[in-house]
Order: C-alpha cells, then structure tokens, then sequence
C-alpha cells in the first residue's frame, strides 16, 4: 500500500480495494513504527486523520470523490491548520494553535485529503539541512547518517520513507528542491504568485511559494490541480486560469529544447553528481530533446543577492514574534525592552537570528544602498540572465544541487558554506520561475536530482517534461530499504 | 533679539472607509477592546494585507483639491520599529512614493491677508493600536482595534511663521477633509490628529534651527499652546547658551508644556524597504478623472459663489464656509427664509453664539434650518420684530417649539394697530412733560427716548416703525 | 567586512534580539563571513540597473470596502500569553 503514488491510490480507492480510513491508520501504523528513525512529523493528527478519512469514504459513497478525497497526505509545519499546533519548526510557536486555515489547507480540506500531521523543518524555513528545526534534525531516510536537506525536509523525508504519499513544501531559496533531491523524491516550486501565500508562514514574502512534493512528477500535478489558484487574500497572487496538470503530462517532448547552463556544470559541482545529470540529458536526448548550452552569466551572484534579500525580509516579517500577542514569551519581563529582547532571544535559534540580524544591518540607515538596493539590482539581473535563456530554449536542466546529502553535523559550524549548497536552486526564486527537481541516479547510497526550471508559468510543461522522464527511468520508484 | 519661528504639521486623518486599509474588519469607534482586531490587523503569522479601494479613492481626491501631483505607481514600504501597539513591528506606510505629491493651500489669517502653505506630500498607512495605561498591576493594556485604520498623512512644508498660522493652516484641512468626506474629523475620537515640526532661527537667518517634533495635539488650542511653549523654551535654550536638541516631545494638556519623549531616547533607523506583501499601486488619467468629477465645491469656490449669490460680505461668506455642515445649514435656512441676508445674520450671530455659549457642535443643535428659517420669515412680515425674534430664537433652543407656536404661546405678535399703539404713546407723552418741553425745545434727541418708552410699555411688541411715524405726528400736534 | 562587538551589540538592539555576552565574538565572526559572501555583488556594475523589489510585473489589486471579518477576539485570545479585561497586557510603557 505504501508504495503506491496518489494516482495509483485514487484508483485502488475508487475501485474499493481498501478505504480511506483503512489506508490512513496503515500511514499512521507506519508513522507509529518508524517515524522515530527520522523525525520527519512534528505533530501527526492521528483523530483528525481518521475522523476525515471516514468523512472522505462516505463522500466517496455518496458519488462525489475527486482525485484527492480520502489521500492522506503530510502538510509542513508552515502552513497554519486550524486547531493544531503550527510551529514553523521553532521553540517560538511551539505553543500556537493556529485559530485559522492557510488557503493551501483549505483547499486541500475541500478536495478532501486528509491529513496525517505536520512535518518537521528548519525553523521558519531557514536552513538547507532541516538541522535548525527546535524538534531536532530530521535524518535522511536514505542513509541516516546523512542530512535529508532543507528547510522543507520533514516534507522530503516523509514521502522517501512512505510515511505519507505525498507532502507540502514550501520553497524560498531551494527548500522544495534541495530536500527533494537529496531524498530522491519529485518536488515542484511554481512560479512566484502561482500558490496562495495567505496562511503560511512569512520567511521571504518576495521569494515564499508553496509547492508539492511527491513520488512522481504526476502525483505532483495532481496536488497542483489543488494547491494553484488565485487567492483574493494574497494580493501577489496571480489571476490567471489554471490549466489541469494532468493533461499534457504525456505529450511528447521531441523537439523540446533543453538548455544547459555552463554556469551549473563548473567548478564546485561534485563529479559523480555531474555524471548522473549527464546521463538523464543523454535520455532526455533519446525522447527526443535537443540540447543546447547556454549562459546564466550572474549565477555566481545569486548566493550574495540572495542573502541580502531574503534576511532583509525576514528580519521585518519576523517583528510580529514579540510575546505580546501569541508565541513564546520570556518569564517575568522587568520592562518592554527585555520582554521582547528576552522573548525573542529565546525562542528563535541561533540561525534564525543570525539572518534576522544580517536583514536588519543591511536594511539600516547608511547601509541599505550597499547592501539591499545593491541586491534588487543584482535580481534584476539573474532576472535578465533567464529572460534572455527563455528567449532561446524551452526548459532549462542542470543539477538541483552541488554534491549528494551531507552529513549531519557537517556544515552546522558554518553557515557560509551551507548557504553555498543552495547555489543552483536560489536564482530561481530571486526570479520568480518555476522550477523541479527529480530523481536521477545515486552516488552511493545518496540520491542525485535533476533540477528542470521552466519559463513563467509553466508548470505544466515542467510536470510533462519530468513525467516524460519518469516514464523511461525508475529512480523515482525506488524506495530505501529499511522504508520498503 | 527677534526671532523667526519655523512650523511644519503632520496632519494625520483617519479615512471614513467602512473598513479597515488592509483587512475586512470593521473601523467603527468604540468597540469593545480587541474586538474589531482581525487576524490580519493583530498580525498573525501567515496573514497578509489586501489594500482597501476606498482608502486609494479618498488619497487621490485629497490630491486633487489641493493640486497635488498624483503619483502614478506609488510604493508601500515598511517602517519597522517596535512598539506593543504596532502587531507587526512595522507599520505600513509610503516612503520613496507617496500616492499624493506636491500641492498647495491657501490660508486666511486674522489680518484678513491670505497665505499658501506647501503640501510636501500625502501618503497612505496604517494606524497604530492604542496603549491604556490605566494600572493593570502595573502593566499597560493594548487594544488593536484602531490597529489597520486607514491614515492619510499630509505633510506641510516648513511655511508657517506663527502658532496662529498653524491653527490656521490645520482648521482648513480640517474643513477640506470634511468638505471632501474622506474624514469625519472628530477630534476627540482622534480621526484627526497633528505633529507639529518646531524651529526658531534668527530673522534673515537662511538656515533652519534644529527643530522638535511634538506629539499628541489633538485640539487647535492645544496645537497654539504646545507651539508657544516650545518656542520660548527653544528661544530660553538658546539665549541661555545652549543648543535645541532634535528630539520627540510630547505635549501634556494638563501641564501646558512640552516635554522629551522616553520611549524615543533610542536613535530611530526605521530601515525602510519596499513592502514585499503590497505590489505597487497603479493610477491612471481616466482614474483620476473619475475621482475628479465627484470633487464636490470647494470652501474657497463656495466662499465666492455665497458673495455673488447672495449678496454677503466676504468676511461673513468665509465664516459660513468655514464647514460644510456650516454652509449647507446656511444654504437651507436661505431656502426656508428666502432671506440670503438675514439668514447670513442669524446664522452667524445668533446660531453659533448659542452653539458657543453650550459648546455644542452644529450637529448637535436643537434649532434645524427650516426652524431658523420660521423666525426670519416672521420677523419679514413683521409679525415680530428683530428684538422678539431673539426671545423667539431662545425659546426654541429650548425646545419650546416653531416660531409660530411660541409667538402664539408667549403673545409675541408684534402690535401694529395704530390705535392701539397710539393709546401708548399718549400714556408715555402725558408722563413725561418735561422731556416733551425739552423736544420741543430742539431736542430732538429725545426721540429716541419717547421710543423706548414706547417699546418698554409695548414690551417689545409695537412695532417699531410706526411707533416712530406715529410719535413724531404726535409731537409737532 | 568585519563587524566589531559594538556593531553586533547595536543590531541586536534595533532587532530586539538578546544575545549571551559569550556569543558575541562567534556571532561577529559569523555575520562577518556572511558579508564578506555578500560583498560578491560588488563585482558586478549595477549603476544602470532597475532595482528588483517583485518577481512579477503586476500592479497591486484593489479590495472593495466592505466588512468582512466578525469578532473572534476569545478565539485570537486563546493562544496570548498574557490577557485582562480583552486587552493584551505587557509592561508598563513609558512614552
């Protein structure tokens, strides 16, 4: 049962080989038995799963399932629920029940899913190893040794160890991709604006967008024909019809043009995660593709530009973290100033203030045209770099990340140095563009990713593109051997 | 020594949306603490602002009946500092690209001369919560409900020379904002509140003094009094060798003075940035034209129009002009008395004397313009003479009814039978021999005398004309 | 980019954020490896480039001003750490 993907679920469901209920007390059965192995769940509502399930199966009696209805699925601890704790992965919030729904929730309520808890993250988004998080790390179920990337790596290390079908991400230098990859799973960040903001919790506002995570490219799409939409709640959200993911999932991609940045194939990325990608372009070939190289001449500066923006951001949305009206709030304050200086201190980790600080120097006073208007500036330019590739090529393909998972432990000591393991997913979100990563080989024990990043609004062509893949390779299909 | 004194206000007007800038919740005033305080005013993580349609509309149209520029693609920043009763820890706002830009005013001052004061600029932003410092064991209490409510910020350029001018300039945005309805003005629910930039500098000087900002005046008397406390105390700390330091102050009613702000020791770095929630704010020409025609008359047009229409001096137009609600009442009272003049008289005499001498305010008068209107028709007919007409006028802000009926009620109706009239003045002529001879000796003064007489037998209800007419007949007999 | 102790003290303060004296040096060091990554951007000419604020070229919508949101005051209340009388309490505040 456990590895089936959403489509193969919807089916056996439909079909009356087994309930929703059934199904989700297996999951919770499986979380029971194993999740200790990795930490990927914050809180699993095992009542509020099976009280859904059993309302999703008779719906389904009542003829009115779709796709979704009774698919138990985890949502990361972002995302506020509605009388479940949602921490965002931080001693901070480890005492807030959200009183509301995020829109993506909602909208999964409605189609009837079910979930099965909130999953593990770094705090507030912030990390690339899911080492941050207050509930302590999560390991990769591939190698426990290894770190299952980040900040969406409860999510990640879910789906791999078939603790759930599929999970939430949300994504705002890499934190969908990167776990993905390196947990060797399918994850999708759309195009900024895209998925509803309205509910999830604020890292980055210019940068945040939610996205699912999945086994296969066509599970993803099935999320997305869910999560996508416009939102009259998030005033970036964009207006636009949503095409049905589904559908062109199996058009032939002969004739895409796939485009190679040098910028991605050069020095600092690993040899064996190099060869892996060579491999998929040469079966992107036999589908039919034509390959070309192209320039992404600021690649280099979106690391840099990257932690400007982002730190610059959260710094301000993380102000509302004061112990006055929810979250944590320090013992017998002696005046205002200690109250927050105290509340704040302690409920937020050592990198979650460390970016806090970094967005503060560089939003004040004498510094914000070196450092923030300087960033803008160089967006604008990774912005153009991409412009002008999409001018030229359909997809653009290259590694999700530098090297396989690392260490626990490994990068903890210093920060500069894991930022630097987001370096091929970051640009993307300074522009704005979708972007996927898929399963593509291993170098060892440890999953490699394919990361495809599309124009504008091109989902669909990024879920065809990757099922089309899907459809000749099996690396999506494996499952680590202690999780079969 | 002379001094120059150098004003700059920051006006701040709550807009009379229904609802509030950036959420669906309510921005009535008045409610229970925290009850108007939605998730997105209390800034609950996850929430995110939506901007209200009302709050552009109500910016644009300010500009425009001040000859602002109106920013094409205006910009919402954050300003971050923290304060219990700022949720986010940033209060949304305009920096770089305020919705309305550049403009002008023009003031009248007691001298009967006129000013124009600049508009710097007015931006779009969120009002704070309130702080109640009221002893909860020692602890303040916040209430968000005011948190969210849209504010228009109107920035003066330093043009102003005196405490007076400042009232001034501040009375008349005060009445713009009222004649625009986007304010309902009520400063005592603080819809309308001031800062006010206070320098001194040697008179020829160039350079501009260090200035303070005070804080917290919310009358226009407080505004003249606050401004006058601060310059003798900048003037005091300069002549007494020292240097103004620039710095918050708060002025204290109760006290009558300015004083440095604690919570503002801290040197501010308000690290302003684009608001990455808020995409930038587009209008264009067919917008601002839409806005344009519901531009309703402005004071200065009205304050013409009430001369030529109706015949009025200037002065007196530009007191019944002053407010809306003051020159629609004149306007209705004009229509009930038929009697531009008149009306114009006891609108401004009797009227706001009486709302004066209460303290009421125009809203709140007993006496609606129709009932005005039935005084000055009756003193037309001369059922009642001007004199009556005020017994008739107190009356009725007591509540005692319509001119008719307290003319009737009371037997005010003016004598006009001369019969009548001339049984008083022979009673008056037969008691006062003496001041007859004096008439008739040349005195002619004494008129006047053998006329009050008269009127005081009357008790005020003869008619005054023929009593004249009639008593001069009776003297030349 | 070096920041000195006195730089990390004076962040911290604007950013209300309270760091143990003995963190200091290893959060100075820190920061001033992060700008020291950041400082990268300087090698790139960006003097005639439009800044970036938003991936999308939109302009913002506009809600229509009608009241949405009803009381849900003891709900929001629920999670506050400190409450009386509907109001949230902190420290006394001295204006």
């Amino acid at each position: 049962m456990q590895n089936k993907t959403i489509a193969e679920l919807s089916q056996s469901l439909q079909q009356g080989e087994f309930s929703s209920e059934e199904l989700t007390r297996a999951y919770l059965d499986r979380i029971d038995k194993l999740d200790a192995q990795v930490n990927s769940y914050i809180t699993v509502t095992a009542d509020g799963a099976l009280a859904a399930a059993r309302a999703a199966d008779e719906q389904r009696q009542a003829g009115q399932a779709g796709p979704l209805t009774g698919i138990p699925l985890a949502q990361k601890d972002i995302f506020c629920t509605e009388g479940v704790k949602t921490s965002c992965g931080s001693k901070m919030l480890d005492n807030f029940i959200s009183p509301y729904d995020a829109t993506v929730i909602s909208k999964f309520k409605q189609a009837g899913a079910v979930m099965l808890g909130k999953t593990n993250m770094d705090e507030f988004a912030m990390g690339s190893s899911n080492e941050t998080s207050f509930y302590g790390a999560v390991k990769n179920p591939w190698d426990l040794d290894a770190v299952p990337g980040g900040s969406s790596g409860g999510s990640a290390a879910v789906v791999a160890a078939r603790l759930a079908p599929a999970a939430t991400g949300t994504d705002t230098g890499g934190s969908i991709r990167q776990p993905a990859a390196l947990c060797g799973i399918t994850g999708l960040k759309p195009t900024y604006g895209r998925v509803s903001r309205y509910g999830m919790i604020a890292f980055a506002s210019s940068l945040d967008q939610a996205g699912p995570m999945a086994r296969t490219a066509e599970d993803c799409a099935l999320m997305m024909n869910v999560m996508a939409g416009f939102d009259e709640k998030d005033s970036t959200s964009v207006d636009q019809a949503v095409p049905d993911y589904t559908t062109s999932l199996n058009d032939s991609i002969a004739g895409l043009k796939i485009g190679l940045p040098k910028e991605y194939f050069s020095e600092g990325l690993d040899n064996d995660v190099a060869t892996a990608i060579e491999v998929a372009i040469a079966e992107y070939k036999k589908l039919g593709a034509e390959v070309v190289e192209i320039s992404l001449p600021n690649t280099g500066l979106s690391v840099p530009a990257y932690y400007v923006v982002a730190p610059a951001e959260c710094s301000s949305n993380l102000s509302r973290f004061d112990g006055v009206r929810f979250g944590h709030r320090c013992e017998n304050p002696k005046d205002l100033t200690d109250l927050y200086k105290r509340s704040r201190g302690e409920g937020f980790g050592a990198e979650v203030k460390r970016r806090i600080m970094i967005g503060t120097y560089a939003l004040s006073a004498g510094y914000y045209d070196a450092y923030y208007l300087k960033a803008q500036k160089v967006r604008q330019l990774i912005s153009q770099d991409f412009k002008r590739a999409f001018e030229q090529v359909d997809v653009i393909i290259g590694p999700a990340t530098p090297t396989v998972a690392f260490n626990l432990g490994e990068k903890t000591d210093d920060p500069v140095t894991m930022y630097l393991s987001d370096a091929y997913t970051i640009a993307t979100n300074l522009a704005g563009l979708p972007g996927m990563s898929v399963p593509a080989g291993f170098v060892g024990k440890r999953p490699v990713g394919l990361q495809i990043i599309g124009n504008y609004f091109d989902e669909a062509r990024l879920l065809n593109v990757a099922h089309q893949y899907q459809q000749t390779t099996d690396w999506h299909a494996q499952a680590p051997e202690a999780f079969k | 020594m002379q001094w120059e004194v150098v004003i700059g206000l920051e006006i701040h007007a709550q807009l009379a949306t229904k609802s509030k800038i950036f959420s669906g919740a309510s921005t009535a005033y008045g409610a229970a603490p925290n009850t108007q305080a939605c998730a997105v005013d209390l800034g609950l993580p996850g929430v995110l602002p939506v901007l209200n349609k009302e709050a552009v509309r109500m910016a644009v149209k300010f500009g425009l009946a001040n000859d602002c520029e109106i920013t094409r693609r205006s910009v919402f920043a954050r300003k971050n500092y923290f304060y219990p009763d700022l949720p986010k820890g940033y209060q949304i706002s305009q920096f770089e690209l305020p919705i309305v830009a550049k403009g002008h005013l023009e003031i009248e001052l007691e001298d009967g001369s006129s000013k124009t004061v600049g508009i710097t600029r007015a931006h779009l932003e969120e009002d704070a919560g309130k702080s109640l410092h009221e002893d909860f064991h020692g602890m303040t209490g916040i209430d968000l409900n005011r948190a969210g409510t849209p504010l228009l910020e109107i920035v003066s350029e330093p043009d102003m020379r005196s405490a007076k001018e400042a009232v001034a300039y501040m009375k008349k945005i005060h009445s713009l904002v009222q004649y625009l309805e986007i304010c309902d003005g009520n400063m005592q629910e603080g819809s309308f509140r001031c800062d006010a930039n206070v320098s001194v500098r040697l008179k020829g000087d160039e350079e501009f003094g260090t200035r303070t900002e005070l804080k917290n005046i919310n009358s226009f008397r407080f505004v003249e009094r606050a401004i006058n406390f601060e310059v003798e105390r900048q003037i005091d700390v300069i002549e007494g060798g020292g240097a103004v330091v620039q710095e918050t102050r708060l002025y204290d009613p109760d006290k009558g003075e300015t004083r440095a702000m604690r919570s503002k020791e801290e040197a501010f770095d308000y690290r302003y940035f684009p608001d990455p929630d808020l995409l930038p704010v587009e209008i264009d020409d067919d917008y601002i034209e839409s806005v344009r025609i519901t531009l309703p008359e402005l004071p200065n047009a009205k304050q013409q129009r009430f001369v030529t229409e109706y015949g009025i001096k200037p002065e007196d137009a530009a007191t019944l002009t002053s407010s809306r609600v003051l020159a629609d009442y004149y306007e209705a009272t004009v229509k009930a008395s038929e009697d531009a003049k008149l009306a114009a008289n006891w609108v401004i005499g009797e009227l706001l004397g009486a709302l004066n001498k209460d303290g009421r305010e125009l809203s709140d008068s007993p006496i609606l313009p129709e009932m005005l209107g039935g005084i000055i028709i009756r003193i037309k007919d001369n059922t009642i003479s001007g004199k009556i007409a005020k017994q008739v006028f107190t009356a009725m802000w007591e509540g005692e009814g319509d001119a008719d009926s307290i003319i009737e009620a009371k037997g005010l109706k003016q004598v006009t039978d001369s019969g009548a009239i001339e049984k008083i003045i022979d009673e008056v002529l037969a008691n006062n021999p003496k001041q007859i001879a004096d008439y008739k000796a040349g005195k002619e003064k004494m008129l006047g005398f053998f006329v009050g007489q008269v009127m005081k037998a009357s008790q005020g209800k003869a008619n005054p004309g023929q009593v004249n007419q009639l008593l001069k007949q009776k003297l030349q007999e | 980019m070096s920041l000195e102790r006195s730089d990390v003290d004076k962040i911290a303060q604007l950013a209300r954020l309270e760091i143990a004296e003995n963190d200091v040096p290893e959060v100075a060091r820190n920061l001033s490896n992060i700008l020291d990554l950041v400082a990268q951007m300087d090698s790139v000419n960006t003097d005639d480039v439009e800044p970036m604020a938003h991936p999308l070229e939109m302009a913002q919508r506009l809600r229509d001003d009608v009241v949405t949101e009803k009381d849900r005051r003891d709900q929001f209340q629920t999670v506050a750490p400190q409450v009386e009388n509907g109001l949230y309490l902190v420290p006394k505040v001295i204006e």
